[in-house]
């Protein structure tokens, strides 16, 4: 999971646009209010979806999964799972 | 009437109101408010009288509960009459859905409606802002708290009769640090707010919407400031509502022009006792324009199933189907009513005949640009780079 945190890190660092500095962020903090955009979104997804070869199914297409880091690493562990 | 739709008790009377105002007062005015550029107050004024402004307010808080099928269906009705009169009356309808929908938890915003229910007040709003590129989600301006009380100034090309509204919704960045993209609503009060007008509307169409540009100044309390974040109140409400009362105002100004080439066609019809060459064609523009209608009311069905679910209302695809309507429909109807236009020939054509056309035309072109359907569609293309679901 480790991993899955350090890779979401660095795809928020490269494709997130964000005011903040992504690899100092916690992983619950807020990443709306770190200023991550709606068009942001898309390209942080298609970059995760890129880099671990999964598809996020359209239920997952929403502000709460990409709420935080947090979210996303369980965003992803339960499609990691459900494979 | 988009005569299929599901119209609750309330949304009759609405639907009833709007026909009466939209003949015996609307329709009067029409030509003048387009010639003169000047807000349509005879109309409005018979509408507050009707207490249209708070049809969607709940009931126990003074409106009528109305749904958005019901919104939807008058603003086709007064879009037959009078563009600029469904702009503003749909325009307000936007603004009262976000606070119906966002601001039902605060009871400071349940006043705010109960007032805006007693006093039949309209409501406008301030989302573009100079600066921003035309990003309506991106704020430069913040909201700056002094205890109990917020602070604003925003600068901002279009207010749409912002100096006929008593109360303008206003997006902002949160607070001072807030990232451009960390957004909220604040419903600011006339009477909190100084307005300087920075420039004037001449336009081509929706003359009567006197969609002035103002630099606001304000100054109020904290609990005018709404508490969903304005991401979420786009993407559940303003998006979609403005949508579909857009969709359902600019397809009554279509449905006027077609009413016109069908009378001429009966008239026609009994001078030469048979069918003109012309039916076919006639058919054709009627067809066009049913397709549209039909995905209108369609599309308002919909949304009133799902607007209450905020996961429902925000799924990519409803934001696709949200987006389609309206990029669709403001393509579509210029056309239809160009092709009107042809059909009605010299008539239609004329400015001073009972047959012009020449308004519908120019208001209906504005249907492209409010929200320029270029950054509707990249923002749809952005989602069908990971959206599955063709349901």
């Amino acid at each position: 999971m480790t991993d899955i945190t350090t890779l979401i890190r660095a795809v928020l660092a490269e494709h997130g646009r964000l005011s903040a500095d992504a690899l100092a962020l916690a992983d619950s903090d807020d990443l709306h209010e770190a200023g991550l955009s709606s068009h942001a979104t898309v390209s942080v997804m298609v970059a995760i979806e890129d880099a671990l070869d999964l598809e996020f199914p359209d239920r997952f297409l929403n502000r709460r999964t990409f709420a935080s880091i947090a979210s996303l690493r369980d965003a992803v562990a339960s499609l990691t799972v459900d494979a | 009437m988009l005569a299929f739709l599901d119209l609750s008790p309330a949304g009759e009377r609405l639907v009833a109101m709007a026909t009466k105002i939209g003949t015996e007062v609307a329709a009067v005015h029409a030509g003048d408010v387009d010639r003169q550029g000047r807000f349509p107050e005879e109309s409005l004024g018979a509408i507050a009288d009707a207490r249209m402004l708070s049809s969607f307010v709940p009931t126990e808080l003074g409106g009528d509960g109305a749904t958005m099928i019901d919104i939807v269906a008058a603003c086709h009705v007064l879009g037959q009459y009078c563009s600029s009169t469904a702009m503003v009356f749909a325009m307000h309808q936007i603004q009262v859905a976000c606070l119906v929908h966002h601001g039902l938890e605060s009871e400071t915003l349940r006043e705010h409606l109960r007032l805006l229910a007693a006093e039949q007040r309209l409501q406008a709003s301030a989302t573009t802002e100079v600066g921003t590129g035309g990003d309506v989600r991106s704020s430069v301006c913040a909201v700056a708290t002094d205890g109990e009380r917020y602070r604003l100034r925003k600068n901002t090309p279009v207010i749409s009769y912002g100096d006929y509204a008593q109360d303008i919704l206003v997006t902002a960045r949160r607070h001072a640090d807030a990232p451009p993209a960390d957004q909220v609503i604040v419903v600011v009060r006339r009477s909190d707010a100084e307005l300087v007008p920075t420039s004037d509307w001449d336009a081509l169409g929706m003359r009567g919407t006197c969609s002035r540009g103002f630099i606001l100044t304000a100054e109020g309390p904290i609990g005018h400031v709404l508490n969903d974040p304005y991401a979420e109140i786009s993407a559940r409400t303003m998006l979609p509502v403005s949508h579909l009362v857009w969709a359902g105002l600019w397809s009554g100004i279509a449905t006027d022009a077609v009413r016109q080439v069908r009378a001429a066609l009966r008239q026609q019809a009994r001078k030469t006792a048979g069918v003109p060459s012309s039916a076919s064609d006639v058919a054709m523009l009627h067809a066009d324009l049913e397709l549209v209608r039909s995905a209108v009311a369609a599309t308002a069905q919909l949304y009133e199933r799902v607007r209450m679910d905020p996961a429902a209302a925000t799924t990519p695809s409803m934001t696709l189907r949200m987006n389609a309507l309206k990029v669709s429909t403001s393509l579509a109807l210029p056309r239809i009513v160009t092709d009107a236009l042809r059909l009605g020939g010299i008539n239609a054509y004329r400015n001073d005949s009972e047959q012009s056309l020449g308004r519908h035309l120019r208001d209906l072109h504005s249907a492209a640009l409010m929200v320029h359907n270029e950054r509707i569609l990249a923002n749809s293309g952005s989602l069908l780079c990971v959206t599955k679901d063709d349901a």
